[in-house]
């Protein structure tokens, strides 16, 4: 084989995310009353990158054949630490997105070191782990409230150059600053190899332990980074519970639908981010259609178990059974 | 051989696990420049002493002496760096990584703190051709890759490392002859280069080849060291076993090829472009062997016959009766009563963190049941009965089938599917990675069955278990069935050469050389 079709099988998953965002989308602004504006792509975008971040965390673990049940609630504490602290002078307002960027750092960290050096199940753990975070974040924000600097917000939420969205951009930027040096880097690549396979991983000397913590640790900055946008879009710090959870939930439902394994080990955070936007756009399409929002999850959970099903179409053409289980 | 310094010494080490003594007191000093093999049934301690030197396991005393000074290793990675690398029988590939990624695992070429992707290529292209692989794409992913492929990338990815002392354990236990004969150009060539080589091998002929100095294990301690080619095979087993050694194979009985109906019957199978209209019939008490080189078909073709192949083509017969056979289920059912005895016991075969007991009861559970409540006196009648028969050492029923040793763990997946009393056993590469002791008794089981009514059809890698085992072997090459050898015809020579599809008298010279001796 030749090696572009090695690269093409490595990153069908993300592909296939790729064009049914496309599609998606396409349907979407075709109905649109406005069309395919920059406006309908910034709004689309400012709404997606939410999850688009939550769901990148949600890969860093998933890698390592974890699952992180507490990114939502990460998510909604950095929101409510971002309401107080990211606000005042442009140092002051420099100072407090280090802190609740530090403040994810720190979450994930211990997510990490719970899981790893505790050796609990990750799913237990982030369980427990995220109703602590959920806490923290009631107490910070018994009611919704709050502010944030505006000016930051309207620029990081606005247009660059009138057409691209910023939050667009400030993806891109993250993606390159952290997901692709993660990747390439050898405890990236620790991270996959105890995913895929953690006693064939140990038996060749990999720093498995480093790797895990390292991805636990990005995810809790990924986090953040979402919770920091969402106080940008909403200007108040809410401890809103469901919305913690519906992010988790959907962040493993991008995750899927991006070609991300969930038994670890496969996957690229590119994919889980066209997962997300994918995923937002469903909720997108009820709205140009002009359906009931109730209908909204139903929906959203039809196109879902659609959309997971291609990537099972493989399955048909199997002719040796025992392929199945692989 | 014996004035050189040693380059790595083990004194006195001992391991225990539980109440099982692994290593008892055990010694070994390996010389830079040789081969050294290791020798021993399973359980006697040679994996273990292996885990000591590579870092996995902790002795609980004794020393380690590199180069005269003391050392002790804490994790794997400990012992690489220290020079010493091992190539496990379980497999340490990682399978959703690709080739290349998989031989820099443990220590990628790096440019600004990221991975070099071209400098890993490059590794990656040089150690395979070292350990002379170059057919494999290192862009590949190592799941896609047949187990003797994956063979082969684990020696590339341990010649990566530059080790000083390289320990390989049943290395050659998955490849076929041809790769057995390049990866024995290679471990020479490391010699030459200096390097102490540890090489651990059920295969006497392939020690005899390749081995300087010799080092008996059992019961966890060694037992004997002697210079390679100074003792006979024979006497070599008595060391290994304790024991007088007798005939390894049973005798195969006489029989006279009468109209009886074939048990098993396959007319025209083909499938994929794997499978090449295949035709073949098993009579009651016969074993047949499946012969060729590695995948050429036999998998696929034990694999057809037990229901787990879709889209197949051609006819399978059970007693005279064409049958569809839709999935193992239907196999096993009693009414065509076959059994499939797997090539991975790890995967296919059982299942490892439950207990002896569950995976022995787990085939044969719908005949145990009566409404779909297991009869508990039955099954453990049934389960002491196969204990019995295939002489299961085990600390209990109750423990993780896991915790067993490899020819053990073998004989679990075989009584598994013996508790059905099939009569029709597929068996796939059983012997493999297994000691000479559980062998032996693997081939007189294999034989009683026969006696008793089964049709066996037996794929194996070692030719002389074909030659020893076999009424008839079928030779198969890209998955069609080249040559069938009857009797007296099954020879060592006449195998290999139809194996590699050439019939001409110098076949078997060359190519054949690796494999068996």
């Amino acid at each position: 084989m030749k090696d572009w079709r090695y690269w093409l099988a490595e990153q069908r998953g993300t592909l296939l995310a790729f064009a049914i965002f496309i599609v998606m989308f396409a349907i979407y602004s075709a109905n649109h009353p406005a069309g395919f504006t920059a406006n309908v792509v910034q709004t689309a975008a400012n709404k997606g990158v939410l999850l688009a971040f939550v769901a990148m965390a949600q890969t860093l673990v998933v890698i390592t054949a974890g699952i992180d049940l507490s990114v939502g609630m990460i998510f909604t504490l950095t929101n409510c630490m971002a309401s107080w602290l990211v606000v005042g002078t442009g140092l002051e307002t420099a100072f407090g997105v280090i802190a609740v960027v530090g403040t994810g750092l720190l979450c994930g960290a211990v997510n990490g070191a719970i899981v790893i050096y505790g050796r609990l199940q990750p799913i237990v753990a982030t369980i427990a782990s995220g109703a602590v975070y959920f806490g923290l974040a009631l107490l910070l924000r018994p009611v919704p409230g709050g502010s944030v600097n505006e000016d930051l917000a309207d620029f990081l939420t606005g247009r660059f150059f009138g057409i691209v969205p910023a939050s667009l951009v400030a993806l891109f930027v993250v993606v390159l600053v952290i997901w692709v040096p993660f990747s390439r880097s050898e405890l990236g690549r620790a991270a996959y190899a105890a995913g895929s396979s953690e006693t064939a991983a140990y038996m060749s000397g990999v720093p498995i332990r480093r790797g895990k913590f390292l991805a636990y640790t990005l995810a809790g900055l990924l986090a953040a980074i979402g919770g920091l946008f969402l106080t940008f879009f909403t200007y108040t710090g809410e401890a809103a519970y469901a919305s913690g959870n519906a992010y988790t939930l959907f962040s493993i439902a991008a995750v899927v639908l991006g070609g991300v394994s969930l038994f670890g080990g496969k996957g690229s955070a590119i994919g889980a981010i066209f997962g997300a936007l994918a995923f937002r756009t469903i909720g997108d399409l009820l709205f140009v259609f002009d359906f009931d929002p109730l209908w909204q999850p139903l929906f959203q959970g039809v196109v879902l178990l659609i959309a997971v099903s291609l990537g099972a179409f493989a399955l048909f053409r199997v002719r040796n059974r025992l392929e199945w289980f692989l | 051989m014996d004035g050189a310094v040693p380059l790595f010494r083990m004194e006195g080490i001992s391991k225990r696990y539980g109440g099982v003594r692994a290593l008892e007191k055990a010694d070994l000093s390996v010389t830079a420049g040789s081969i050294h093999a290791i020798l021993g049934e399973n359980g006697a301690g040679k994996s273990t002493l292996i885990k000591v030197m590579a870092g996995v396991v902790a002795p609980d005393e004794g020393r380690m002496m590199l180069e005269g000074s003391e050392v002790t290793f804490a994790s794997p990675a400990a012992a690489n760096q220290a020079g010493i690398v091992c190539i496990f029988q379980e497999l340490s590939l990682i399978p959703e990584l690709s080739v290349a990624d998989n031989i820099v695992i443990s220590g990628p070429p790096k440019r600004f703190g990221m991975i070099d992707r071209k400098a890993q290529r490059r590794i990656a292209e040089e150690a395979l051709a070292r350990a002379g692989a170059s057919d494999i794409h290192p862009l590949a992913l190592v799941k896609d890759l047949p187990l003797s492929r994956r063979q082969m990338v684990e020696i590339a990815k341990a010649l990566a490392r530059k080790p000083r002392i390289l320990i390989l354990d049943e290395a050659t236990s998955a490849l076929t002859a041809a790769d057995v004969a390049k990866i024995f150009g290679v471990l020479k060539r490391l010699r030459e280069e200096g390097l102490a080589l540890l090489y651990i091998s059920h295969r006497m002929n392939e020690i005899a080849e390749l081995a300087d100095q010799c080092t008996v294990f059992r019961n966890g301690r060694n037992v004997a060291s002697y210079a390679a080619g100074s003792k006979s095979d024979n006497e070599v087993v008595e060391l290994m076993i304790g024991r007088e050694y007798s005939h390894i194979f049973p005798p195969k009985p006489v029989r006279s090829h009468s109209g009886a109906v074939p048990v098993l019957e396959a007319r025209n199978l083909s499938w994929s472009d794997r499978l090449d209209n295949i035709s073949l019939s098993i009579g009651a008490g016969e074993v047949i062997g499946l012969g060729g080189l590695d995948g050429q078909g036999q998998r696929e073709l034990l694999l057809a016959f037990f229901g787990v192949l879709r889209g197949l083509s051609g006819q399978i017969l059970v007693d005279g009766r064409p049958v569809s056979i839709a999935s193992p289920s239907a196999a096993s059912d009693a009414r065509i009563g076959m059994a499939l005895i797997p090539e991975d016991r790890k995967t296919e075969g059982l299942m490892l963190p439950m207990t002896v007991r569950e995976n022995l009861s787990f085939a044969a559970l719908d005949r145990l049941s009566k409404a779909g409540v297991i009869d508990r006196a039955a099954e453990q009648r049934l389960i002491d009965d196969m204990v019995g028969l295939l002489a299961i050492k085990s600390a209990g029923l109750d423990i993780p089938v896991g915790a067993l040793s490899g020819g053990n763990q073998q004989k679990v997946v075989i009584a598994k599917w013996l508790m059905r009393q099939p009569r029709i056993i597929l068996l796939n590469d059983p012997t493999r990675g297994i000691d000479v002791g559980t062998k032996q008794e693997l081939y007189q089981l294999m034989r009683k069955l026969a006696d008793a009514g089964a049709a066996i059809l037996f794929y194996s890698t070692d030719y002389d278990e074909l030659i020893g085992c076999c009424d008839r072997v079928l030779v198969l090459y890209d998955g069609a069935v080249k040559r069938e050898l009857v009797g007296a015809e099954i020879t060592e020579h006449a195998l290999i050469a139809s194996a590699l599809n050439i019939h001409g008298e110098s076949a078997g010279r060359g190519a054949g050389k690796g494999g068996e001796a």
